[in-house]
């Protein structure tokens, strides 16, 4: 019980700080609708290819906003040394190190799904796929921070570890992007997705399990 | 608080090798309920390194560490010891109280409430004001707080006077002592001499 109640003071701590420095929040969030407005200018008038290559568009961008925003992760715990503090909690470090992704999917990657349907009527996309955009969105973006926060932990000893980390997290992040857009995309055409959205469901519980444990021993080193 | 007698911080051929440079060898000391053991030497010389083995950071290059006879990496060792390193592990974001809030949730409650912590350490009219607005030798303190909040036995502390004015210093020698006295042991570096006249003092010296 008191390790659930740690866990939630973690949660809660990172909350409280997100909200006490509100960029943490309107970066990510600011690219991610940036990036996506910037698209139907640059295409030009030609609303069947923008329509076409919607869910392509959102969820690229979502996912480099969600890169974007993984060194806030553990950045400032690391510098100020709170890091430290965590790993030497006598509850167990990835479930600590769990509630801080959680955390970060709350402040970065939620906005994103709140935003995402407003954005996606800008470029026309079809009515039909909005659900599944959500829904791809929703299993998606967790994937991002958790499988981040591994790349994160391993390159948050190194100055500059920006460039490292974008090759240790793109390749695997690929997965995530081929599924979900695929799904939206025949969505749109009215074809069935449960295929790509059970192994969205799939990668999702798999993450969820798995990266803590790595992210936490990465830390570990990182600290030393 | 860990009133145990048989607690006990065991080092035996404990060696530290960076970048191919030996900083200590077949280091070894026993430290028991109510003893300080102050380790001594150059900037260099290898201080930090080895309380961050004792905390479990860094793999010693050969050697162990042993509490109360089991290795570290085992879940008690972690329950009874507090670590205050170079860095605060504060954040200036949150209230001083916030941060204490937290640090409680991380570990297992101990001898002193949160208020009466920031009695002791004499921030007890700033538990709401933010950390960043606080001077240096508050914050100092306020990280020292977390020792007494939380359960354990042992104290690791790199330099803790850091920052402190005399009467800091006085402060955290007078907790440190009443945590010996009740049966605590304290491992720490400094480069202040410390007065701690009723309790038993270890030094090494590391070069």
């Amino acid at each position: 019980m008191s390790l659930f109640y740690a866990f939630l003071a973690i949660i809660r701590r990172d909350l409280l700080l997100a909200v006490r420095r509100r960029s943490e929040i309107a970066n990510p969030l600011l690219f991610f609708v940036l990036v996506i407005t910037l698209f139907p200018l640059g295409i030009g008038a030609q609303p069947h290819l923008l329509q076409a290559i919607a869910p392509g568009i959102i969820w690229v961008s979502a996912l480099l906003a969600a890169m974007l925003s993984l060194d806030s992760l553990f950045r400032s715990d690391f510098d100020d040394g709170s890091l430290e503090q965590i790993l030497l909690s006598p509850y167990p470090s990835s479930i600590l190190v769990l509630g801080k992704i959680i955390a970060h999917w709350l402040v970065t990657g939620l906005p994103l799904l709140i935003v995402a349907p407003l954005l996606a009527v800008f470029l026309g996309m079809p009515m039909q796929s909005m659900g599944v955009l959500l829904i791809t969105l929703l299993l998606g973006t967790p994937v991002l921070s958790l499988i981040g926060a591994i790349g994160v932990a391993l390159t948050v000893g190194l100055r500059r570890g920006g460039m490292i980390l974008s090759l240790l997290v793109l390749p695997l992040y690929v997965p995530v992007l081929i599924f979900a857009g695929n799904a939206v995309e025949m969505a749109g055409s009215g074809l069935p997705v449960d295929a790509q959205i059970n192994i969205l469901i799939s990668i999702l519980c798999l993450s969820l399990v798995l990266a803590p444990w790595p992210t936490a021993a990465a830390l570990k080193m990182s600290v030393n | 608080m860990h009133n145990n007698s048989t607690s006990r911080l065991q080092v035996t051929d404990l060696s530290c090798v960076r970048d191919d440079r030996v900083l200590f060898e077949e280091l070894c000391f026993e430290l028991y309920s109510g003893q300080v053991l102050l380790l001594e030497g150059e900037n260099g010389s290898g201080k930090t390194s080895l309380l961050r083995i004792l905390c479990g950071f860094r793999e010693p290059d050969a050697g162990q560490v042993l509490w109360c006879g089991n290795a570290i990496n085992d879940s008690q060792y972690y329950e009874d010891m507090a670590y205050v390193g170079h860095l605060n592990g504060v954040k200036k974001e949150l209230t001083a109280l916030e941060n204490l809030k937290v640090s409680l949730a991380l570990g297992k409650a101990g001898q002193y409430s949160i208020a009466q912590a920031l009695a002791k350490v004499q921030l007890a009219d700033f538990d709401d004001a933010l950390v960043q607005t606080l001077s240096a030798g508050q914050q100092r303190r306020l990280s020292l707080a977390r020792l007494l909040i939380t359960h354990n036995s042992l104290w690791i502390l790199d330099e803790p006077f850091t920052s402190l004015d005399i009467k800091g210093i006085t402060l955290i020698e007078s907790l440190m002592t009443e945590h010996c006295n009740k049966g605590g042991m304290i491992v720490l570096t400094s480069h202040h001499d410390i007065a701690l006249p009723s309790v038993d003092v270890q030094r090494i010296l590391l070069s």
